[in-house]
């Protein structure tokens, strides 16, 4: 039972890092493009 | 470092989740996409010699450098379509090897071929040697692009057989964000390399190889195939008859077989057409909506950006929604809606409706995007699931041919408009009216996609085999 509650925190800490890993920069492209897209309506 | 890519080592253990697949496969496609962003680079490589003796044209110039040897925008242009026909290509040989070799391996060598291509197109811009960049970038850089497109995705639909839209369109979402973080990576980059005697193109291709590297290789680490037999808890595979309704096989096609049924061509005939039609005005954008509306440069440059998170947005949303509409019914929407946009654009020009516009275009885009991203679940659906990753390599050359095919008829279109006396503003119209007959044909082809014929199916054991 305890094994298994590590294997399942260790999967969820692996799960939220390799997401981050990429949602991060994602984010980043998004914010960065909706900052000059804002410049067609200004 | 041989056995741990080898296929048989990527076999996943009990207890992984199978949502640490998508990160993995975005690991790949969100740095490949860069190549989406590649022109941020031809203003900045037409001007290298010029920006070295501080002999630069002012930017409002109409011309981009006076400086003898000075690359032409151009020439420059054949970097992108060469990485563009070296990415059909390399899918369509490699295609059996990524299957054959796992997605641990293909996501390696993708990682080695990319970033190689830009560290050795980094060199050929520091030598000021144009062929050494068509080899670092088109070629194997290109090669780079193919691999990793294709590496992720019979391991995703294999690890989501209730949804494999949605899984295909995360992925495949991740090349379309490339665009959004490569270029202002790569204007950051170049503003921070930049001297009075350098505008920093070559350090800037150098540290994004070696960014990449590091991003993409965390691909290979966490990915892991499902083991003989795994689905997901709690999911029963649909009965035949159910499957059968919604043109969903439950056999499998090998890729030599594939290639020989109408299905794949009008499938090929679906891709080809909705990327042409798409890429075509996607390449003018910038160009179309200064000289149709007056627009400033900077207000163009934020139009195509929001076409980018348009095309972005559409891949996972339309790839999603066709695990329920089915993938015919999707590209029926596709066609049909797009053509009526596309014809619709002269109209709201006339009526110097922008939002309509901008509008129009955006949702034509997330049927562009769309396209690409539903198409791998459509092949699943149509020849199984065993060699899938090999069928989309090969159907991908289609995207090749319509990277040369869409802008060279926008631009012919365009200049027989203009050299017969037509205005800038309205020489459009009839480009999108030819867009709008492209798209009907891809309806066509759509619509006659039926349900293999039994004899192209192999039997269970052939198939445990080719797996």
């Amino acid at each position: 039972m305890e094994s298994n509650a590590t294997t399942d925190s260790g999967n969820t800490v692996k799960l939220v890092l390799a997401w981050l890993w990429v949602g991060i920069p994602l984010a980043w492209g998004v914010y960065m493009t909706l900052g000059n897209a804002i410049k067609l309506f200004q | 470092m041989a056995s741990f890519l080898d296929r048989s080592h990527s076999i996943a253990g009990p207890g992984f989740s199978r949502w640490l697949v998508p990160p993995a496969a975005l690991c790949i496609h969100l740095c490949i996409g860069q190549a989406y962003a590649f022109s941020v680079f031809n203003k900045p490589l037409a001007q290298l010699l010029c920006s070295m003796q501080s002999a630069c044209p002012p930017a409002a110039a109409k011309v981009i450098s006076t400086t003898p040897g000075d690359w032409s925008i151009a020439n420059l242009g054949w970097i992108f379509s060469l990485a563009i026909v070296f990415l059909g290509l390399s899918a369509a040989v490699f295609g059996r090897w990524v299957e054959s070799a796992g997605p641990r391996a293909a996501m390696f060598a993708a990682a080695c071929l990319f970033c190689g291509g830009l560290l050795v197109a980094g060199l050929g811009v520091s030598l000021h040697n144009l062929p050494i960049v068509f080899l670092g970038y088109g070629v194997i850089g290109g090669c780079g692009l193919g691999i990793g497109y294709i590496s992720p995705v019979s391991t995703l639909i294999k690890w989501f057989p209730d949804r494999p839209g949605l899984a295909t369109g995360t992925a495949i979402m991740g090349f379309g964000g490339g665009a959004l973080i490569g270029a202002p990576l790569a204007v950051a980059l170049m503003k921070y390399y930049s001297s009075p005697t350098s505008n920093g193109v070559a350090p800037t291709m150098i540290t994004m190889a070696i960014v990449y590297f590091v991003v993409m290789i965390v691909g290979p680490l966490i990915v892991r195939l499902p083991a003989a037999g795994w689905h997901p808890a709690g999911w029963t595979a649909p009965t035949a008859e159910a499957s059968s309704a919604r043109m969903i096989t439950t056999r499998n096609v090998v890729v030599s077989q594939a290639i020989k049924t109408p299905q794949f061509w009008l499938l090929w005939g679906v891709l080809f057409l909705n990327v042409t039609a798409g890429i075509g005005v996607l390449g003018q954008a910038s160009l179309m909506i200064q000289e149709m509306f007056g627009v400033t440069v900077a207000a163009a440059a934020g139009f195509v950006g929001l076409l980018s998170l348009f095309n972005m947005g559409g891949r996972i949303f339309w790839a999603s929604m066709s695990d329920f509409m089915g993938r015919k019914r999707t590209y029926v929407i596709f066609f049909a809606l797009g053509a009526i946009l596309y014809a619709s654009v002269p109209t709201f020009g006339h009526w110097h409706a922008i939002v309509l516009f901008v509008l129009a275009y955006g949702i034509i885009l997330t049927m562009y995007g769309g396209g690409f991203s539903t198409i791998p679940a459509y092949l699943r659906d149509m020849f199984g699931t065993v060699q899938v990753g090999a069928i989309h390599g090969v159907l991908l050359t289609a995207w090749s041919a319509a990277g040369i095919a869409g802008p060279v008829l926008v631009n012919y279109i365009r200049e027989y408009q203009i050299a017969h006396g037509v205005a800038k503003a309205d020489a459009y119209s009839v480009t999108v009216y030819v867009m709008a007959g492209l798209l009907i044909v891809g309806f066509i082809c759509n619509w006659l996609v039926k349900t293999v014929d039994e004899h192209h199916y192999v039997t269970t054991g052939a198939a445990d085999a080719t797996a």
